[in-house]
């Protein structure tokens, strides 16, 4: 039976889980909202993963890690040709840019925050191929995924606390009465901040700034623990009036009749 | 017969079904069964899984139905069918258990979120002597100002009136801003 399913009923630190336990070897490719994954396993631990665009090469990882400088990396994409990871790596520890146990750290540390990012994904459908192995030019390494899998638990919980505090992404936000000043932000809180508008609800911001539902909540969490914003209705909502939204609650329909349906109520209770 | 209804929610053990004992014209039909987890039954013994149902009767055409919702979240798929239809909500919130003021929040956005209906927050509990002072309540719920937060004493009839009387103000000021 083949393993495939919805992140919804069944989560990354779940299927992360399964293939550690199972000792499977192969491919899990997940379908985000917006990127596809693929994290490839050899006998339940890690052997490579990419995500989205990123080419995943061992030159972007070293450079990206800083452990060659950007002419060095210029000159590997237009010399290295068709030359494997493999090659290149050797290439490399035998000219003396790098060690072996560079590369080996590197990619780990690599691979590693990418399984965090999918760790974020909560939507995605998933399925698990036996036959797609590692690729061959890559290289690929052997991470134990106890420790990832008890920090994705971690991460699950955070979630689930994100989501106790922010339950609907269909709320909007709105600045409170503080100022936005002497404040230091991170790129992705400002990108968040600069949409802050009763008109656009988190959900908007979120796709606008192409960040995952825990992403978003994360942001939206600092900046109301911060006392910068507040969570309101959106302003394209139904507005919320008795006779608008909830048409059901009266057993009339007549506003006068309403009216003094709630002031014999008043009365009632007065008299209790 | 008219009949018009309005919930009462808040964290597991806040009061629930107290509140609506107090007004309630006939005894609360409550749906309670005894606590299994050793967290929960260190607070109380027995808690509502469904709902609790009390019953105000104005005149002989009008009834008002309260309904208390269970406050434990694995039953939370009956807030949604609660909160149909409601005039209007009420958070109660133990005053004296601040480690259940992030989940009465969470329950206020969630049914904020279900129907934009008038609510009032109510801090129960008040006279017992570890009970939070409202302002600081209103900091840690993190109410605006214009939230109605009012004391409460579950068992004091008074008060409980009070609350109630608030929240249909409240539907009136929504029913007059609408014009």
């Amino acid at each position: 039976m083949a393993l495939r399913g919805n992140l919804r009923d069944f989560t990354v630190t779940q299927l992360l889980n399964l293939i550690n336990l199972a000792s499977k070897t192969g491919t899990l490719i997940v379908d985000g909202t917006s990127e596809q994954a693929y994290i490839s396993f050899r006998d339940g631990k890690l052997a490579y993963a990419r995500i989205g665009k990123d080419d995943g090469s061992l030159a972007s990882v070293l450079y990206k890690a800083n452990r060659i400088n950007v002419n060095q990396y210029k000159a590997i994409t237009e010399r290295a040709g068709k030359m494997t990871d493999k090659e290149l790596g050797l290439l490399l520890i035998n000219a003396g840019y790098v060690s072996q146990d560079d590369i080996l750290l590197n990619l780990q540390s690599y691979f590693t925050d990418l399984i965090r990012k999918l760790f974020t994904w909560v939507e995605g459908i998933f399925r698990f191929e036996n036959d797609i192995l590692p690729p061959d030019d890559r290289i690929n390494v052997r991470l134990d995924l106890e420790n990832i899998i008890i920090e994705g638990s971690r991460q699950l919980r955070e979630l689930e606390q994100l989501q106790d505090e922010i339950p609907s992404l269909d709320m909007a936000l709105k600045f409170t009465e503080r100022p936005l000043t002497n404040v230091n932000l991170s790129v992705d809180e400002w990108k968040v901040v600069k949409f802050v508008d009763p008109k656009n609800s988190m959900r908007q911001i979120a796709k606008t700034n192409k960040l995952t539902d825990v992403e978003i909540r994360r942001i939206v969490y600092g900046l109301l623990q911060a006392g910068l914003v507040e969570l309101v209705r959106p302003n394209d909502a139904p507005v919320p009036t008795v006779a608008t939204t909830n048409a059901k609650a009266f057993p009339t329909q007549n506003k006068e009749e309403q009216k003094s349906l709630i002031h014999k109520l008043i009365g009632r209770i007065r008299k209790i | 017969m008219q009949t018009v209804k309005m919930v009462v929610t808040g964290p597991f053990s806040a009061g629930k079904t107290q509140f609506i004992q107090s007004v309630s014209e006939i005894d609360v039909v409550a749906t309670e069964r005894k606590i299994s987890s050793a967290e929960e039954k260190s607070v109380k013994s027995a808690t509502t899984v469904a709902m609790d149902f009390g019953r105000i009767t104005v005149d002989d055409e009008l009834v008002l139905y309260l309904f208390g919702t269970p406050g434990q979240k694995r039953f939370d798929f009956m807030w949604e069918i609660l909160s149909e239809g409601m005039l209007g909500f009420i958070v109660l919130v133990d005053s004296t258990r601040p480690e259940t003021f992030r989940e009465a929040r969470s329950i206020l956005e969630t049914f904020r979120a279900y129907a934009p209906t008038p609510f009032v927050v109510a801090a129960n509990k008040q006279d017992k002597e570890d009970a939070w002072d409202l302002e600081d309540m209103r900091h840690a719920l993190r109410l605006d100002k214009s939230t109605k937060l009012l004391p409460c004493i579950g068992t004091d009839k008074e008060t409980v009136k009070t609350v109630l009387i608030e929240l249909l103000g409240g539907v009136l000021d929504s029913m007059e801003s609408q014009k």
